[in-house]
């Protein structure tokens, strides 16, 4: 007979006591295959996949599919190949709304990287109420863009408008200005709209930046004899470079993207001179239901997209390395 | 070259006076040394030396120009941060003639003197370099490089020593007093470091909440402390001190309390006449105890139970008890007192010292 186990007082109900309890081998599996680094790995990775799979993968690869087809709305359509994207090269309002997202995300971006780096410089001094108006700031970036984008639009009205109003009561202007009803106005009124809601993501970036620099660089750089432009130039700007790099190309590419604002505020119009890539992509696709040429013209964001992303990475890579 | 002059400073905060009535003239070459615990105000007044911190009430001058509204780079001065402050992205070399080149200085002369100084440092191989890539000690060296290529009238350190570990601590500390020696400028240097005050100050201020304390030459603050506080501060392991009784007996003064009665030493009878039957602090430093041999006379003597035995090798520290007094003696190292055993310490009459009880000055 085996020897007694601790605790049991060798007889055989003893011996049973002492086993482990059938119901305790399951966790113990568990516990072994969890410890086992790549069954681990995969299950805790899977969420992500699924989740980036879904949501990103499959429309994405969806949409490359799609450009290459004839799918119309009721129409399941066939491999036509490049066919859509020569067809929107030819498009003259197409060229107008490539046009107009290069010139849209170039001016937007500079006017919302100085006013944001203004803005940052101001908020990193030392006043009287600096948390309110630093928190006051990202109001614009917070409430949601259409509904901001509304107020806009109202602003620009062609018979309410404030602005107008304003400006016609100052006596800075005789007659009504087109806001948004000549195609250039339209450009630009979607241009300071954007800015103005973009300009806090830049200034909050940009201040984070600006007080991870030793304050003792700027002492040190006046007592070297640099005046306060001289010191931005000098210490700031190389010192808030990796920073800013950052957000101009997070700016750009949603700039470069941008659909709701447009959407709301122009509509595309007048006589679609201030279409995006966006907007005009899914006028096509959507709104007239022509999905494989919708689908193309918002292809042709990519490749740029992609060398800004490409050019950020290397940026930053040469900088870790430096 | 020149001298500093300092008349009346006042600095005040919103609600918190830093730095009260501070007048001090530093001599043309001198190197003069601010001491004194964190907060008591010694780098708010080299920084409004530097033109970093406004002067809220007061004068001061360089050479025999008063600066008070001039800006700090127009005060002809160069200073060491605590934590070197160099621009992380420009090179050495770039980081020393940062300076030349705002004021636009022939780039020859920026080269020559970049190199002169690099070489004095000892620097030259590192002018490449980053900052990120050199060691406490080089990001040290290149800091008061960029000071010296300037030429300066004064030279300010703000605790320029106390991130370095403490032997490069020592190391550089002799470093900077023979460049003082080198290149004769008249230096104001920071620290809370006593150590550091003594050996290299031609002279010493110290500073507690707000107030110059005492200015002198350190063994003069040393042998000769204005008050408690500066007695207290000067010197490591610093002064015991000891609330005594003045008793008047057998014609002579003697300092009473539990455990403990010495002769007054004859040098301080006469000032402490008038303080018969007070109490007043009495004020021993360590290495003025020493274990009583037969020779020492008998009302200097009195005995003490040891608490700590400390052995630092080149001597001894012990923590005594005498009364409800703790003491520490600094002994030589051949002692071998032990734990809880009673011993009988002298102390050396002339080196006593003694404070008023209140206003803590020297008696």
């Amino acid at each position: 007979m085996k020897k007694p186990i601790a605790g049991g007082a060798g007889s055989v109900a003893g011996l049973e006591v002492a086993l482990p309890h059938p119901r305790a081998t399951q966790p113990q599996r568990l516990t072994r295959f969890l410890e086992n680094e790549r069954a681990l790995a995969a299950i805790l990775l899977a969420p992500t996949v699924l989740i980036l799979g879904t949501f990103i993968a499959y429309p994405f690869i969806m949409g490359v599919w799609l450009s290459l087809s004839s799918t119309s709305v009721g129409n399941v359509g066939e491999f036509v190949g490049f066919k859509n994207f020569a067809k929107a090269w030819n498009d003259s309002i197409f060229r107008t709304a490539f046009g107009n997202t290069f010139y849209y995300t170039f001016w937007a971006t500079i006017f919302k990287l100085t006013l944001g780096m203004w803005l940052a410089l101001l908020l990193n001094r030392h006043f009287r109420g600096k948390r309110i108006v630093r928190a006051s700031m990202l109001l614009p970036f917070i409430v949601p863009t259409v509904l901001s984008t509304f107020a806009w639009r109202w602003m620009f009205d062609p018979t309410f408008s404030v602005l107008n109003w304003l400006l016609y009561k100052g006596g800075l202007i005789t007659t009504k200005l087109p806001f948004l009803s000549d195609g250039v106005y339209g450009m630009w009124c979607a241009i300071t709209v954007n800015t103005w809601r973009g300009m806090p993501f830049f200034a909050i970036t940009l201040l984070a930046g600006l007080q991870t620099i030793n304050p003792d660089l700027h002492e040190a750089a006046s007592l070297d004899g640099a005046n306060g432009w001289k010191r931005f130039w000098h210490v700031t700007w190389p010192l808030l470079k990796p920073v800013t790099v950052v957000v101009v190309v997070f700016s750009v590419i949603q700039t470069f993207s941008d659909f709701q604002l447009i959407y709301v505020l122009t509509g595309g119009g007048p006589a679609n001179s201030t279409h995006l890539l966006a907007t005009y992509a899914y006028q096509v696709g959507v709104a007239t239901g022509l999905l494989g040429e919708g689908a193309a013209i918002s292809l042709f964001m990519l490749p740029v997209l992609f060398v800004v992303v490409w050019l950020q990475l290397r940026y930053l890579r040469r900088m870790e390395g430096a | 070259m020149a001298q500093v002059m300092m008349k009346d400073l006042n600095k005040k905060y919103d609600e918190v006076h830093a730095v009260k009535d501070v007048n001090l003239h530093i001599r043309d070459k001198e190197f003069m040394v601010l001491v004194g615990p964190s907060g008591c105000g010694k780098s708010t007044t080299l920084r409004m030396v530097a033109g970093l911190e406004e002067i809220t009430s007061g004068e001061i001058s360089i050479g025999d120009r008063v600066v008070n509204d001039l800006p700090p780079k127009d005060r002809d001065i160069a200073m060491v941060f605590q934590n070197y402050a160099l621009y992380p992205h420009m090179t050495v070399y770039d980081n020393m003639a940062f300076g030349l080149k705002m004021r636009k200085f022939p780039k020859v002369e920026i080269q020559k003197r970049v190199q002169d100084a690099a070489e004095i440092l000892g620097i030259q191989e590192l002018l490449k370099r980053k900052p990120r890539q050199l060691s406490g000690g080089q990001r040290q060296r290149v800091a008061v490089g960029r000071a010296i290529v300037r030429h300066p009238q004064v030279f300010l350190f703000d605790e320029p020593l106390s991130n370095l570990d403490a032997k490069l601590r020592v190391q550089m500390r002799v470093e900077l007093k023979r460049l003082h020696e080198r290149l004769e400028t008249t230096a104001i240097y920071v620290t809370h470091d006593q150590v550091e005050a003594m050996t290299l100050g031609d002279r010493v201020v110290v500073m507690k909440d707000g107030w110059i304390q005492q200015v002198g030459e350190p063994l003069e603050l040393y042998g000769r402390p204005a008050n408690k506080f500066v007695a207290g501060f000067i010197g490591s392991p610093s002064m015991n001190f000891v609330d005594v009784k003045v008793a008047d007996a057998n014609g002579a003064l003697w300092a009473e309390t539990q455990g403990i009665r010495v002769k007054v030493p004859p040098i301080h009878t006469s000032r402490l006449v008038p303080y018969k039957g007070q109490q007043v602090t009495m004020g021993v430093r360590p290495e003025d105890l020493h274990p009583a041999s037969g020779s020492d006379p008998r009302e200097y003597c009195f005995d003490a139970v040891v608490d700590v035995v400390e052995p630092l090798g080149s001597e001894i520290l012990l923590d005594l008890r005498v009364g409800n007094n703790t003491i520490v003696a600094r002994v030589e190292p051949t002692n071998r007192v032990k734990v809880h055993e009673s011993t009988r310490l002298a102390l050396t009459p002339d080196r006593a010292h003694f404070f008023d009880l209140k206003t803590e000055l020297a008696i």
